[in-house]
């Protein structure tokens, strides 16, 4: 089972993950964007790391709402609603229970996945965040080690695509040849989860 | 580049804007831009926003006969729902608020999210959506027509709308009026360099420009060698007429993109006449200079506004902010 404890691993890896990488996030957000990811991220998870020290929440529930909300209010651009809507729906879905079951975890992740595709408009093959998120979210069946590959997988996937949402799609066809950097966060965000269950 | 760090270069801006006008209101750690005589009585508050870098955008057009607040965010990022949230909540006079908002994925979400957390506190608020620019052809596979340089015609008149005190309803038509006669398509002569990485976005070499940027130093739609001003001219005279098709007269901005002198936005701006001329377009108003910047891009964008005599009436009452300065 899986407690607040581990939620809170799962978030610090993250913002650590994302400091080692905000460099490499922003070099890929130069020729299709504008060049701010990396840094956007950096801010945003320095805020949620923060929060999470001072208010400690007791629920894993507890703890992704308080995150998804520093996101949204330190982040700014995309990726701050859309990050921030991700954890905050997925720590809705998990209610206030005090422990959760990795099938709980893939559930919500799945509803927060869905939230997010709402609110942003992207479907799997736009070159997003989602192209990472919904194969991390099937292999989450089977373990923590499968969704990181699988979100791995998925965000050297949006390569070859042209992108349809969000800043890069106003290259067009410019946009193809390059890895979306929504889809390589999204991926680090997964892999820190497999770093917080010790895999 | 003339900074402290990067880290501080929003905040530095606001101390400076603050310095340089005691009738703003600035907020430097909440990041919110007011008119210091908020919120007047009987007037429709206008709030707009966005990603700094931009300036004078937004917060230079804060003021008299234009917009009550601005949300600066981090550079070429869109501000948060709660900068939007304070700035309506002190421009609010009970006529409710206006958010002005430029079509970019992060701004449109941001502002749905500030826009409902005001309704439920009580506050009144409607949204128009900027989306101006004509280089972004293929809006089903895009996120859309970008927002640029018709936000000063929307700021602009809608603004005045306001001053004059109608209700909330009518400033959002007559809002929504300007952008829909409105178009731009701009042109770069050089990439521009954001603070945090401190070297262009994108490589442009010299001799050669791009065609259909947009103000976030992300690369246009085309790549071209280079071409004279009057060539340039006809290219985004062209883009613009064939996608508006007007048949009133014409407000024109010929807007700088932050490293282009004025000489040479003049010079444009004779070759845009001459086009305008040729094609039998009519012109109300011209106006040159840097508006709707992107950093230190060379480079300019045509925007060309559709008015009848009640836009044309509004574009010229007068109008008092640190960017936009006349009839006062």
């Amino acid at each position: 089972m899986l407690d607040a404890d581990f939620f809170r691993r799962w978030m610090t890896a993250t913002a650590a993950s994302v400091d080692r990488e905000a460099e490499r996030l922003t070099a890929l957000d130069s020729p299709i964007g504008d060049a701010d990811h990396g840094s956007n991220l950096q801010r945003g998870f320095t805020a949620v790391a923060a929060a999470l020290d001072k208010e400690a929440p007791g629920t894993p529930g507890g703890v992704l709402i308080l995150a998804g909300r520093q996101l949204i209010s330190t982040v700014g651009g995309a990726s701050g609603p859309l990050y921030g809507t991700l954890l905050r729906r997925t720590g809705k879905a998990l209610g206030d229970a005090g422990e959760v079951s990795a099938e709980q975890l893939a559930e919500a992740l799945r509803a927060g996945v869905d939230a997010v595709m709402t609110l942003g408009g992207a479907a799997p093959g736009d070159a997003t965040m989602i192209d990472a998120l919904v194969p991390a979210v099937d292999a989450l069946g089977d373990s923590f080690t499968a969704a990181r590959t699988a979100a791995e997988e998925g965000a050297v996937a949006t390569t070859p695509l042209q992108a349809r949402k969000g800043r890069a799609s106003y290259v067009g066809e410019r946009s193809i040849g390059h890895q979306d950097p929504g889809a390589t966060s999204a991926a680090l965000l997964i892999a820190a989860l497999a770093e917080a269950a010790g895999e | 580049m003339l900074i402290n760090v990067p880290e501080t270069v929003v905040a530095d801006a606001l101390r400076g804007l603050a310095a340089a006008h005691p009738e703003l209101t600035v907020d430097v750690e909440n990041r919110v831009i007011v008119r210091r005589d908020a919120p007047v009585a009987g007037q429709v508050g206008l709030v707009s926003g966005g990603g700094s870098g931009h300036e004078p955008l937004h917060g230079g057009f804060v003021g008299p006969g234009m917009l009550s607040a601005a949300c600066p965010g981090e550079v070429f990022t869109s501000p948060v729902p709660d900068q939007m949230l304070r700035a309506a909540a002190a421009v609010d006079s009970g006529a409710g608020v206006l958010f002005i908002v430029k079509n970019y994925t992060g701004d449109v979400l941001n502002f749905d999210m500030a826009a409902e957390m005001a309704e439920d506190e009580g506050i009144q608020v409607a949204k128009v959506l900027v989306n101006d620019d004509v280089a972004v052809t293929d809006s089903l596979y895009t996120a859309g027509r970008r927002g640029t340089g018709a936000t000063l015609f929307v700021e602009k008149i809608a603004g005045a709308a306001a001053a004059e005190g109608m209700p909330l309803e009518r400033v959002e038509a007559v809002a929504r009026q300007v952008n829909e006669n409105s178009r731009s398509f701009g042109i770069a002569l050089s990439a521009c360099s954001t603070p945090a990485k401190g070297s262009p976005t994108f490589d442009l070499p010299p001799g050669e420009l791009e065609l259909g940027i947009g103000i976030h130093g992300e690369p246009g739609r085309e790549r071209r060698s280079m071409m004279t001003s009057g060539e340039i001219a006809e290219a985004a005279v062209e883009a613009v007429v064939e996608d508006l098709q007007p048949r009133n007269p014409v407000l024109v901005l010929v807007n700088g993109m932050g490293a282009t002198p004025l000489l040479e936005l003049y010079g444009f701006n004779a070759e845009v006449h001459r086009v305008l001329e040729q094609r039998g377009v009519p012109v109300a108003r011209v106006l040159v200079g840097n508006y709707v910047t992107s950093l230190d891009m060379a480079g300019a964008s045509l925007t060309l506004c559709q008015v009848d005599e009640e836009l044309l009436r509004l574009y010229d009452a007068p109008v008092k902010t640190p960017g936009l300065r006349w009839g006062v």
